[in-house]
């Protein structure tokens, strides 16, 4: 038991938030190396020890997948850092993944109590240092299958959804192989996520795991297209199929201009960089428009509007210009990342909307002509809606424009299913609780259900889908 | 890994591969490619399927090399293995008896339209090979073109071989001989596909093009390889890569295409200067991965 718990109360809440050491920005801004460098284990200690133990636990309450924050918390500051390793991930397969990327400052940290008065707990660093403690440690306790059930499952994508969904089928028994349409794994969190984020060892070493637990994998199968769900069922005799192939189809802004040569989607652009390793051209033969000493701006305001536009800047743009038609306090994406793209040199042009792109003659980007916006009244979302400034107009000059307004659902299956239920936006149906899909057998949740959002969402419908396989894989019945 | 079974040399810079890939070979339909990745290191390039059997579970490519992942892929001989192999991708050309068809290619575009000329014509249309190249030493597949039609076709820029003449200028014969034409495909460089869609535009012939606009997944996730269509755009590996010839705006295809020259020229001149190292390597490479494998 660390010293410092056993504090009174009132002066553990004295102790300030631990800050977690970060790359200098002038230097990170220029290189793919990972941000946050984690806690060392003292501060660990030291934060863990702000956590006034609350009988009622707003961080449980307002986590997605209800992480025992609290008993995790508990272990920490009695410094058996595996159990408390293994008390998360109770609930959460991934905890290495969330404690860099949920938006905690909405989730856990959002309901801390210790929050309502000062800055709340730094739960999700928390997690990160446990995680990493564990993986560090190579102790890795991969729980013990229960014995072979001869059924078998199918899980279509490789995101969180997927892989945490396979994590519990195998353990249960089943026979589990993931399909995946691009060369390799983790969906979102390897062609998305940029590096200096989210390592992509990290994902890699959760893959591992999942193949030491006898998960099976089969890259470059696009279901749909390679094979079909109905033949995966009848012909591969999978006795249930999971579908997790998320959001990720790129939604572009339908203006005039589009076609200019260096306008990107954010998917396209971070596919290059991160999947296709473009930031290090010289070895790799993937190309990206070369920012270098040239302009770029990037349309939106979520998390993948921050990753396309810091990583640019990382490619050497001169400028990078985050272009968000709403304001600061509407922006999606996390707190963390919008702080840390200002410390880099990130422009912020909020409350201003590209109605069009403009090129030379031989069809190269040289500008976006944009409106100013102003804030009306709220919308469906509950956000207010930004409204045209007459006679606002001005170009923004660019070279390179990125688009990443947001995605919507890949149809590559939906097409191919005619007896799947979709609603009107091509998302997959399914229940709430038990991910049935009107189709018997197939189950299906993360992204492509919901619509994007984030990765604890995804996982947690992961296992949610895998608990309710099992059900179904064990009483036969639909 | 996905094994070369067979690589030989056909024609001048263009190879054919047969490769072992069984669930590409079951469900490959004319008109439909595959995305390769030759190792870690690579690009995903996109070629087209020109045949498949099934029961072999094999696929056959022919691939020209013109830059440097063409290059180094026709570097590969039989035995060696490729990394990553994604497909069938894309629509499959719609079959219909149409009544007469004509098929305009060029060199490695031969090979990409072969499949649905077998097709066209199995549906019960009277086909018309029309098949282009520079010169004698690049004309391909020449028996299979023969065999695929009803009527063939074979022109040459400098006349060396066959007709002397563009591709468009059989075209042009055809119609003022006052052919019935009731379709037409087709399969090459842009400027040619262009050159087609404006001869056959105003006399209202269904045309249709295959674009081959830069890629990356090949599954819808990039948009990188949309194309424009009137003011719509579209994705070629998706909504195509056979489209309307009458709709698609051929030039900003081809401004998109060039998006990345200056780079490809250099990689292409470094792989030049030390392409047997680099196959040596490669090889190495796949080697381990191989052994890695079982
Ligand atoms: C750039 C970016 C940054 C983000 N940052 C954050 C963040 O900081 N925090 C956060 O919580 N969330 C973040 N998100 C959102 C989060 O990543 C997603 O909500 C989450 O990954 C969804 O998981 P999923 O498993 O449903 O799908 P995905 O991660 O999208 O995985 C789906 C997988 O299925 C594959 N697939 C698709 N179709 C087929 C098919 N037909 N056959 C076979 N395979 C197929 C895809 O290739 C993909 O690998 C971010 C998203 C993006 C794009
Ligand atoms: C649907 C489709 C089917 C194709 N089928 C065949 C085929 O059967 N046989 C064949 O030889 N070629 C085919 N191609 C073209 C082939 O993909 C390109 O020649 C190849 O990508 C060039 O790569 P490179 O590195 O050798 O050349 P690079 O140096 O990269 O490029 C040379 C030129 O090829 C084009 N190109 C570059 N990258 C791509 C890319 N990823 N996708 C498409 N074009 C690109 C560009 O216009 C570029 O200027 C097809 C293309 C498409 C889109
Ligand atoms: S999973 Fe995310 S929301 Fe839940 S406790 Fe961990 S960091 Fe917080
Ligand atoms: S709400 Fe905050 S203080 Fe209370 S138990 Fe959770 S982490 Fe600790
Ligand atoms: S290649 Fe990415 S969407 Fe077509």
């Amino acid at each position: 038991m660390s010293e410092k718990n056993s504090l009174p109360l009132k002066e553990r809440m004295k102790i300030l938030r631990i800050h977690m050491p970060e790359a200098d920005p002038a230097v990170r801004s220029r290189n793919f190396e990972e941000v946050n460098q984690g806690l060392p284990e003292a501060d660990a200690l030291t934060e863990a020890s702000r956590c006034i133990e609350c009988a009622k636990p707003g961080c449980v309450v307002d986590c997605p997948v209800g992480v025992k924050v609290k008993e995790v918390i508990a272990l920490i500051c009695a410094g058996d850092f595996l159990a408390a390793a293994a008390k998360l991930r109770e609930d959460n397969s991934l905890p290495a993944i969330t404690g860099r990327v949920c938006p905690q400052e909405n989730q856990c940290e959002g309901g801390c109590i210790v929050g309502k008065k000062g800055q709340p707990v730094a739960i999700g660093n928390l997690e990160r240092f446990i995680a990493d403690y564990e993986r560090l440690s190579g102790k890795l306790g991969l729980p013990a299958n229960a014995p072979a059930t001869c059924k078998s499952v199918a899980i279509v994508g490789s995101g969180p959804a997927g892989l945490s969904a396979a994590g519990d089928l195998i353990q249960k028994g089943h026979r589990v192989r993931v399909f995946e349409a691009l060369h390799e794994l983790g969906g979102v969190l390897v062609y998305g996520i940029p590096e200096f984020r989210l390592p992509k060892s990290i994902v890699r070493g959760e893959v591992d795991n999942l193949r030491r637990m006898g998960v099976e994998f089969e890259t470059n199968v696009v279901v749909g297209k390679s094979v079909t769900l109905d033949e995966l069922m009848n012909e591969e005799h999978y006795d249930a199929v999971f579908v997790a192939t998320g959001a990720g189809l790129p939604v572009f802004l339908g203006v005039p201009g589009e076609h200019f040569n260096g306008v990107y989607s954010a998917n396209e652009f971070l596919t290059r960089v991160n999947l296709m390793r473009a930031y290090q051209m010289e070895e790799y033969d993937e190309p990206v428009y070369d920012c270098r000493d040239r302009d770029v701006i990037v349309v939106g305001g979520g998390n993948t509007a921050m990753d396309a536009v810091r990583t640019s800047r990382r490619l050497g743009a001169r400028s990078a210009t985050l272009v968000y038609r709403r304001s600061d306090a509407e922006m999606p994406a996390r707190a963390e990342e919008v702080k840390h793209a200002r410390e880099e040199g990130i422009e912020f042009r909020m409350l201003t909307n590209p109605v069009e792109f403009i090129g030379d003659e031989k069809g190269w980007l040289t500008g976006a002509r944009c409106v100013r916006m102003e804030l009306g009244e709220p919308d469906a979302s509950g956000r207010r809606r930004p409204v045209e400034v007459k006679g606002s107009e001005f170009v923004l000059p660019a070279n390179v424009a990125i688009i990443g307004v947001g995605t919507t659902a890949n149809p590559l299956i939906q097409s191919t299913t005619p007896d799947l239920a979709t609603n009107k936006w091509n998302y997959i149906v399914a229940d709430e609780n038990s991910m049935r899909t009107s189709k018997r057998g197939v189950f299906a949740g993360g992204d492509i259900v919901t619509g994007g959002a984030t990765v604890i969402l995804a996982m947690g419908a992961g296992r949610k889908a895998a608990a309710s396989i099992h059900e179904f894989l064990t009483a036969g019945e639909w | 890994m996905y094994k070369i079974l067979d690589a030989r040399s056909v024609g001048l810079n263009i190879k054919q591969f047969v490769i072992e890939a069984p669930r590409i070979a079951r469900k490959h339909q004319p008109g439909q490619f595959i995305i390769l990745r030759i190792h870690d290191k690579g690009e995903r390039i996109p070629l087209t399927i020109k045949s498949s059997d099934p029961q072999a579970g094999t696929v056959t490519i022919v691939v020209q090399a013109i830059g440097k992942t063409t290059s180094l892929l026709n570097c590969l001989e039989t035995g060696d293995s490729i990394l990553d192999i994604v497909g069938p991708l894309g629509k499959p050309s719609e079959i219909e008896n149409y009544g007469t068809a004509v098929i305009l290619a060029g060199s490695v575009g031969t090979a990409m339209a072969l499949p649905t000329a077998y097709a066209l014509k199995k549906a019960g249309n009277h086909v018309v090979f029309i098949e282009g190249s520079r010169n004698k030493e690049m004309v391909v597949f020449e028996d299979e073109v023969r065999s695929s039609s009803s009527e063939t076709y074979v022109m040459t820029d400098d006349g060396s071989y066959g007709e002397q003449g563009l591709v468009t200028k059989k075209l042009d014969e055809l119609i003022a001989a006052g052919r019935k034409i009731d379709f037409v495909l087709a399969v090459g460089p842009v400027p040619m596909m262009r050159a087609v869609a404006r001869i056959t535009a105003p006399l209202g012939i269904k045309t249709m093009v295959s674009l081959n606009s830069i890629m990356v997944d090949g599954t819808g996730m990039c948009g990188g390889c949309r194309v424009l269509m009137g003011d719509k755009s579209q994705f070629a590996c998706v909504d195509g890569p056979e489209f309307d010839a009458s709709k698609v705006n051929f030039e900003v295809l081809m401004q998109r295409n060039a998006m990345y020259r200056e780079k490809e020229c250099a990689s292409l001149k470094q792989f030049q200067e030390r392409w047997e190292e680099q196959v040596a390597e490669l090889r190495e490479e796949l080697a381990a991965k191989e052994s890695h494998h079982v």
